[in-house]
């Protein structure tokens, strides 16, 4: 009984430690860009987040719709990222007929749920 | 106080605006038409009712296998079967509509000067059947979408000829359809313009969205995505949830303005219902 209430201490004293680590780790993820490119494909992909496959074809996606413009070298039509994430954000502020949802202005996405997206639709 | 007054008084005379500053239906009909043959040049105007099957092969061909067995056929005969059945009071549904109620869906819908509202079919039904006595039906799917399925079978091959009365409540009713139809509306801030206008022909994911001409004539429709039968306003209602708007009730004034501002944009194509679609 003791040895046992012993180690599920020792137990939780490794989880806080675990979690303790967890918590610093965001910081260091933000820096290494890969993992943020990652949740931003994931979030980018989701039916029911960004659903961007429902109208741009781009690299890694699969039966993309052809409502927008493909998404191939972005840096480059966007030299500042910027203007990509505000185009994101509201495409409506350029062109006030366009079909693409406001992702920031109407929520669709969090603030940052839409820092990672551009993140990912950048590397396109 | 006083500045809802100045609304109400500003809302006023907008509404207030006469008839002749209006595009007249006809001019919109005119060019809502012509976008659409101009759009796609091959695709013979009656064929539009047959939806996204009139401009891709692949599909068409996949949907004239499932018209060889059509999934409608039954709620065709228990709808017919329920026209036939005399109510409790012994009257049926003959009794309530121009020449007995046969071939005659081509009727609607149209603006009922005396009631100052758009009519539907599936609302002269319900009101056939509680002036006789019966409990109203269910306006999305069921035993009505059967009784609008036979009597659309009744009418096919008619060409659609929908009326927009010089009278500023119809021209009013008009309006508002075609307000609802071009209105960015839910979250995705999505008009039924911008799919169905905009990018007939182009693919939403893997889906080809149909154009708009056409889209009136063929309901109820049963859909593979609902597995049954279902009425326009049920349509309407699965449109707007997708673009994350809450939809409008079945048979609400919205749904009526919208029906009769599409149905009217369908003239001179045939009346084809009930349909199939994927």
């Amino acid at each position: 009984m003791r040895k046992s209430a012993s180690s599920t201490l020792a137990a939780a004293g490794t989880l806080a430690l675990m979690l303790g680590s967890l918590a610093i780790a965001p910081q260091a993820a933000l820096a290494t860009e890969a993992s943020v490119v990652e949740e931003g494909k994931a979030i980018a992909f989701d039916r029911k987040k960004g659903n961007c496959l429902a109208c741009h074809k781009m690299k890694d996606g699969t039966l993309e719709g052809n409502i927008g413009p493909a998404l191939v070298n972005m840096a480059d039509r966007y030299p500042d990222k910027k203007r990509l994430r505000e185009q994101i954000w509201d495409a409506t502020r350029i062109n006030p007929y366009t079909i693409m949802p406001p992702y920031g202005k109407h929520k669709i996405l969090t603030e940052e749920e839409l820092d990672k997206v551009v993140e990912f639709i950048y590397t396109r | 106080m006083k500045k809802l007054l100045l609304i109400t008084a500003v809302i006023g005379a907008l509404g207030a605006v006469p008839l002749i500053s209006q595009a007249s239906p006809e001019d919109d009909l005119k060019a809502f038409q012509g976008y659409f043959t101009e759009r796609f040049p091959n695709v013979p105007l009656e064929e539009f009712a047959n939806g996204v099957y009139a401009i891709d092969k692949a599909s068409r061909e996949q949907w004239e296998a499932i018209e060889e067995f059509p999934p409608y056929e039954i709620a065709i005969e228990e709808g017919e079967e329920m026209f036939n059945t005399p109510f409790k009071n012994g009257k049926t549904y003959a009794s309530c509509f121009r020449n007995g109620g046969i071939g005659i869906k081509s009727d609607y819908p149209y603006y009922d000067i005396e009631k100052g509202r758009v009519e539907t079919l599936a609302s002269a039904i319900n009101e056939c059947r509680t002036k006789n006595g019966e409990a109203p039906l269910k306006y999305m799917k069921g035993e009505l979408a059967s009784l609008v399925a036979y009597m659309a079978y009744t009418t096919r091959g008619q060409i659609v000829d929908i009326k927009i009365p010089f009278d500023q409540r119809a021209r009013d009713a008009y309006e508002d359809g075609k307000r609802f139809f071009y209105a960015r509306r839910g979250q995705l801030n999505m008009s039924c313009a911008h799919c169905h206008v905009d990018n007939a022909g182009n693919k939403i994911r893997a889906d080809l969205l149909s154009p708009a001409l056409g889209h009136l004539t063929h309901f109820p429709v049963y859909r593979s995505k609902w597995g049954s039968l279902g009425t326009a306003h049920r349509r309407f209602s699965g449109c707007n949830k997708q673009v994350r708007a809450l939809p409008f009730k079945a048979q609400s004034p919205e749904y009526r303005n919208l029906e009769y501002f599409m149905t009217y944009m369908s003239n001179g194509l045939p009346w084809n219902g009930p349909g199939a679609r994927k």
